[in-house]
């Protein structure tokens, strides 16, 4: 926030700031992106915390109490087996939140390999490398994810357990349909920048070329990768609901938020709260991630910056 | 241009050979046999399944599986559905039609209404019809379409009662069909038509932007055009040629959008189609739907490409 009064007034030099000062004044002119980033901290903080300060079990079953709307003992509602939706939404807000972020984290690893090795190869291996992202990014991804996951599930469950073995999977699987974009945008950002006068000059220093990637050309394509990776957290939280959803992702006695909306779909007419709450839930962090990527934009990627 | 659709369509094998190999080796490495169930399913006579063992030739080296696997898929020999008791070529092209009427009338209107708002924010970049249209893109594209569509039947159909929230076989004839199946596709084709226009809106509006500070359109006003011919023949024109490109890199998640509408609505498409055989442990079905979602991509692609050539005819002679 002071970084915005101390840039304000015109009259005098404009003071410099550090890269990372510039980029949180830029972020902060973004209104949406400020309350999103808000908005995603209580919702981190929320299921983090919520197990310890709303201690009713997620399977508790009260046929007493089922279906019913919002109260005070259930401020979210029950589902046809009377289990507070609160609760579940809070245990499922956790894996589809990790989800995102580790599907996120593969995507990018794998996304700036690729994307590096390609743009500091001059020869036929850049070019192989980009026939492939291509290939990949012409895969239809919904149902070559099905199919991976339908293939692959009961192995990894034999091997990890059924929770770990379908979050491992669906991790994997997700981060390994979405790397293109941020192999496309590495690729092109190596490009021009290895081309650099500074980079050049690192190597006229002698630096080897791992070198002159991880501490010359890496940190200055840093910026479009941050973004896209945040775009992906998003993505990766779309695609683990709609397979649970589905009726494909975790099992039944997980209550991720796409399983609660799957379960949900049948009472609509009866118990709309049951599909309301998961789904907003979905709808809200999504929004804010994307919001938060468009401000990062503006703070990061400063031709954009008008 | 004939010349140019020809390479194109050269340039579309390699790319579908790919996907071809990469669907195989996902079969090829899932642990366990995919036809180990057919010998505990007791639909299924021992014979038949050993024929099929044979047929597919699962003891032989991998790049003769994947050798006979192509001819087969080629040849149109797709295999035999054992929940539908059908073969799966059938099975699909049944299927097919109702999937491209969703997808195609959903694109349509995704067109008809990112083309005009997006061109009009463009026309005013920063007003207040531009900042709400973008705040709506913005809902719009991250709103899954599984709960937009479950949305839409609380309040179309629940609370409203307006429209069927489940696809049914339209029993009537004449008008009074044509009617019926208008209507039940209306949901189906908001859903992900809506989802679509969200983030097409962004592409105009962006690539419109980027052509309207050009030096020549500058020229075309100095030289006395009205605002509308400047807009429409020398901006627009110009500025689908990167939209055409990144509407056809969408055509996958357009594919994963239509299968989840299908299951929400009950469209007997090759989406729900898809979901089923996965829930039945119907493989060929699940192959042959997934390789036939892939060739749509290709041929969405191809026909961007066609398209690109169309808009900036320099790219047919390159």
């Amino acid at each position: 926030m002071d970084g915005l009064t101390l840039a304000s007034p015109s009259a005098e030099p404009r003071r410099r700031f550090s890269p990372w000062r510039e980029a949180w004044r830029r972020y902060c002119r973004h209104r949406m992106a400020v309350v999103s980033a808000f908005l995603l901290a209580i919702l981190i903080v929320a299921v983090i915390a919520g197990p310890f300060l709303w201690r009713i079990p997620i399977n508790d079953i009260d046929f007493a109490a089922h279906l019913e709307g919002p109260s005070l003992a259930h401020p979210f509602g029950t589902d046809d087996l009377g289990q507070d939706i609160l609760a579940r939404m809070i245990y499922g807000g956790r894996i589809s939140l990790a989800v995102g972020l580790a599907a996120m984290l593969v995507s990018v690893v794998v996304g700036t390999l690729i994307g590096a090795l390609a743009g500091m190869s001059r020869g036929a291996l850049g070019h192989a490398l980009m026939w492939l992202t291509d290939l990949f990014l012409s895969l239809p991804q919904l149902p070559l994810l099905l199919l991976l996951i339908y293939l692959f599930r009961d192995g990894l469950k034999a091997v990890f357990g059924p929770e770990v073995g379908i979050f491992i999977l669906i991790v994997a699987v997700i981060g390994g349909l979405r790397w293109m974009p941020v192999a496309r945008l590495v690729r092109a950002q190596f490009l021009s920048l290895r081309e650099k006068e500074f980079v050049e000059a690192a190597r006229a220093l002698g630096a080897s070329p791992m070198r002159q990637i991880v501490r010359h050309i890496l940190p200055n394509a840093l910026g479009p990768v941050i973004i896209a990776g945040t775009i992906d957290v998003a993505a990766a939280i779309i695609a683990e609901s709609t397979l649970s959803f589905l009726g494909l992702g975790f099992p039944p006695d997980t209550p991720t938020w796409g399983r609660l909306l799957y379960d949900a779909k049948d009472y609509l007419d009866i118990a709309a709260h049951w599909a309301l709450f998961p789904g907003g839930a979905i709808f809200i962090a999504v929004v804010a991630i994307n919001f938060i990527g468009d401000g990062l934009r503006d703070a990061l990627d400063a031709r954009r910056v008008i | 241009m004939g010349q140019y659709v020809l390479r194109r369509l050269l340039i579309a094998v390699p790319s579908l050979l790919g996907i071809s190999v990469v669907l195989f080796t996902v079969l090829a490495l899932a642990p366990g046999d995919p036809f180990s169930d057919l010998a505990t399913n007791p639909n299924v006579p021992p014979e038949v399944g050993l024929a099929l063992r044979a047929k597919f030739g699962l003891d032989d080296p991998v790049y003769l599986r994947y050798l006979h696997w192509l001819v087969a898929m080629a040849q149109g020999d797709w295999g035999f559905s054992f929940v539908s008791r059908m073969n799966v070529d059938a099975l699909i092209l049944q299927r097919l039609p109702a999937t491209l009427y969703v997808i195609g009338s959903a694109q349509l209107l995704a067109l008809l209404v990112a083309i005009p708002v997006g061109v009009y924010a463009a026309m005013r970049p920063y007003s207040l019809f531009d900042q709400v249209a973008n705040t709506l893109a913005f809902v719009g594209f991250s709103l899954p379409t599984f709960f937009t569509g479950i949305l839409f039947i609380l309040i179309f159909s629940i609370k409203l009662d307006w429209l069927p929230f489940v696809y049914t076989d339209v029993k009537a004839t004449g008008l009074r069909w044509l009617l019926e199946e208008v209507r039940q596709a209306i949901m189906p084709v908001m859903v992900l038509g809506l989802f679509q226009a969200a983030s097409m809106t962004r592409f105009v509006r962006s690539a419109m932007l980027d052509v309207i500070r050009l030096d020549y359109i500058t020229t075309a006003r100095a030289k006395g055009l009205g605002q509308a011919r400047v807009m429409v023949k020398h901006v627009m024109r110009n500025a689908m040629i990167p939209v055409v490109t990144l509407i056809a890199l969408q055509m996958p998640a357009v594919f994963g959008g239509a299968i989840i509408t299908e299951q929400i609505f009950r469209i007997p498409g090759i989406g729900s189609l898809l979901i089923a055989s996965i829930l039945a442990n119907d493989t060929p079905v699940i192959m042959a739907v997934t390789f036939v979602f892939a060739c749509l991509v290709v041929f969405f692609n191809l026909i961007a490409d066609v398209l690109y050539g169309w808009l900036d005819p320099r790219i047919s002679f390159r």
